[in-house]
């Protein structure tokens, strides 16, 4: 596969890893976050960590979409299915997230027809597809369960936007989208890191496919304020080892600055068709829980009111209800780097990927489902 | 009674009633196609004889969409997937039974189309249908067809292969390359118009098994990884046999247009499924004499080793990655590719 095969050659990674041995100095750790759940899934699926010396501990970071959403989203969505009997769509990952009472979409799914309302569940592959399941059901409530960080955000707009030309009174959003430099923010401003130190982050391997939407500019205040280098880098692992390349010699030469490791996909200024799109359909919402980092200012969008028809928080008048966490779930420590996932009592044992407690352990590109899948063997004594 | 009409006709729920229109369908459709001597007899049951040796039965139901895909159907998949599962016994398929579940509506077009092809699919393989059934449900009820079949075989005393039998040290082989019947199911289930189509690759393996017998390797295991792929039968294996294993990511052979599909669709081919294709697990010192006799059987050209059986207490099937790393092949979580075969 061309355009592929070159950022996962083996020949090439045995020469960047040589490379990071030589920079780095043996006498210190370097701390680096992998904000997004792609470069985490990245690094367990290609076994990137072996190459890499034992200074260098990468922390996995909060950038996973269904990983953060609370689970008193999931309620609201299930609220939609049985309470107003719509039929909600989403994608796959999202259907198997827990919610509360022991219930997920994906159960609520399998559930027989009560007396009620008789709600769907439907898993889609795009904002689009769940436009067309509207287009097909006429007499039907689409809601179509939108997360993501920006990488996800254009897509919906489209759909927003062409829903409302076509004058569809049948088709609404539960939006959840968050914003990724919000995310960022909320790490950094952690006690853990800024004042008691427990969890030092000597940098940043910055989002790659966010970055193509926004751009590096927003990652230059967190460089400057808190001395903190990103490198935003590509989803394949030889993406990963050159960015681990370049931040371990800003860390020696005492820079803290944004450099582009992905230079193929993304710009300074981002995609700027794609930020027009967003701001004409979404705007800010003045706070939006996340799971693990908590309520944060400013981290999520909403409809704007000349699209408020296609807010399904609107048109079915539900509100957000917070839900503890299960209790000897440690998502919460594990999405701010405080923790990882081995430490957390239950993982691999009440919580797997089969039967997740936490939503960590959910998505591929969990940082609990990443190691139980691709790297547990580490814990294991294995004798060959 | 007007003969069935094969252009425009379809199942009705009298087709499935016992009465004429059953037996009409019975004997214009089924069994003139799939004809033989047991089942000309007209029985509910087959009496069949039998050589000495131990009687192998294996069964399999098959609900694929779509019936209709590059390089095969349902038809000819349900007859290679059974005896497919009775040759990986080390046993020698010698009958099938075939079971139908019609839906109500279903163009007998269709049905005549997917019975030809598994009256090929049984005369190629020289393993006759010898007695069988069929239901038709209501509209809604089924998604157009759903086939199952039973093989019987024979294998002698003592020499059947077993999925408990893997030791530490012994060799794992593949015979050809992985994923091409899942990725040709989903190419065409979601409208992917490649530049070259994928192709099932739906065969009876039996003819290999033979070969590989034939070659007196020391074998202990073989199965078809059918559905949740290379990974999953890895990971069955190492469960049943109590070991664990490690294979060479770089030594897997997949063909560069389901590599490029599966990127596209964000699978792993290791769990995408295969229908003539197996996986040996031999005595190390056996494994180029394995290897051979598999690379001369047309089924076999592309036969590779592709890693080792270690001993394990996890069980844990783990690959040597191509840029150098270590991870886990873990068993599947939830659904990658819904019904494919």
């Amino acid at each position: 596969m061309r355009y592929i095969d070159e950022f996962r050659d083996g020949q090439l990674a045995a020469r960047l890893a040589a490379a990071i041995r030589l920079a780095a100095r043996t006498d210190r750790t370097y701390r680096f976050m992998e904000f997004c759940g792609g470069h985490t899934h990245a690094i367990a699926r290609y076994g990137v960590a072996d190459l890499l010396p034992g200074e260098v501990r990468l922390i996995h970071g909060p950038g996973c979409p269904v990983c953060v959403l609370p689970v008193g989203r999931i309620d609201m969505a299930i609220r939609l299915v049985s309470d107003a009997g719509v039929i909600l769509c989403s994608y796959g990952d999202v259907l198997r997230v827990p919610a509360s009472n022991g219930l997920s979409l994906l159960r609520v799914r399998a559930r027989p027809a009560g007396n009620g309302p008789r709600g769907e569940v439907r898993m889609v592959y795009s904002a689009a597809d769940s436009l067309a399941i509207a287009q097909q059901n006429p007499d039907r409530q689409i809601v179509f369960l939108a997360i993501g960080f920006e990488t996800t955000t254009p897509p919906t707009a489209v759909v927003i936007r062409e829903a409302a030309h076509l004058g569809l009174t049948n088709f609404s959003v539960l939006c959840c989208h968050v914003l990724t430099p919000s995310a960022i923010a909320s790490i950094l401003e952690a006690p853990e890191v800024r004042q008691w130190g427990s969890v030092p982050i000597d940098g940043f391997i910055g989002p790659a496919h966010v970055s193509t939407i926004i751009g590096t500019r927003p990652y230059e205040f967190f460089a400057d304020e808190y001395r903190k280098p990103v490198v935003i880098a590509g989803f394949e692992p030889l993406d990963v080892m050159q960015a681990i390349l370049m931040l371990i010699r800003q860390v020696n030469a005492g820079r803290a600055v944004v450099e582009n490791e992905f230079a193929r996909a993304v710009s300074r200024e981002g995609n700027r068709k794609a930020q027009e799109l967003v701001a004409s359909v979404f705007e800010l919402r003045r706070s939006f829980a996340w799971r693990g980092l908590g309520e944060l200012p400013y981290s999520a969008l909403r409809m704007r009111s000349r699209f408020a028809d296609f807010d399904a928080e609107r048109r079915f008048a539900i509100s957000y209800q917070a839900v503890a966490d299960h209790p000897a779930c440690e998502c919460g420590a594990i999405l701010r780097g405080v923790k990882r996932p081995e430490e957390c009592r239950i993982f691999g044992s009440a919580c797997t990927p089969e039967n997740p407690v936490g939503s960590c352990m959910v998505s591929p590109e969990g940082a609990c489902a990443a190691h139980y899948s691709f790297g547990r063997f580490r814990e294991a004594a294995v004798t060959t | 009674m007007r003969r069935l009409d094969l252009r425009d006709g379809r199942i009705d729920l009298t087709h499935g009633s016992g009465g004429r229109a059953m037996a009409q369908l019975i004997d214009e459709l089924f069994a003139s196609r799939l004809d033989n001597a047991f089942l000309r007899q007209g029985n509910d049951g087959a009496v069949l004889p039998f050589p000495p040796g131990r009687l192998v039965l294996a069964t399999d139901a098959h609900v694929v969409s779509p019936l209709f895909f590059p390089g095969g159907d349902i038809g000819c998949l349900a007859v290679h997937g059974t005896i497919n599962d009775v040759a990986v016994m080390g046993a020698t398929p010698l009958y099938l039974t075939a079971s139908f579940v019609i839906e109500e509506g279903f163009a007998l077009r269709d049905l005549a189309r997917i019975v030809d092809s598994m009256a090929r699919a049984v005369s190629d393989a020289g393993v006759p249908v010898v007695c069988g059934d069929t239901k038709v449900v209501g509209r809604g009820q089924a998604d157009g067809l759903y086939i199952g079949t039973t093989g019987a075989g024979v294998v002698d005393e003592g020499a059947a292969w077993s999925g408990d039998r893997a030791q530490p040290g012994d060799r794992i082989i593949v015979s050809g390359s992985i994923g091409e019947h899942g990725m040709a199911i989903m190419a065409q289930r979601e409208g992917l118009g490649f530049v070259a189509p994928i192709v099932s690759d739906t065969a009876a393996l039996h003819g290999l098994t033979a070969a590989m017998r034939a070659s007196g390797a020391a074998i202990r295991v073989v199965r078809d990884p059918t559905r949740g792929g290379l990974a999953t039968t890895l990971n069955e294996i190492a469960r049943q046999s109590a070991v664990g294993m490690v294979i060479d990511e770089r030594s897997l052979p997949i063909q560069p247009e389901v590599a490029a599909a599966c990127e596209f669709l964000g699978l792993d081919p290791l769990y995408v499924a295969n229908e003539g294709k197996l996986l040996a697990i031999v005595a190390a010192g056996d494994a180029e004499r394995l290897l051979a006799a598999m690379r001369a059987h047309p089924l076999g050209r592309r036969a590779a080793l592709i890693g080792s059986v270690h001993r394990d207490d996890h069980h844990f099937v783990q690959m040597t990655t191509a840029l150098g790393g270590r991870r886990i092949v873990d068993w599947l979580t939830g659904e990658q590719l819904p019904r494919i075969c």
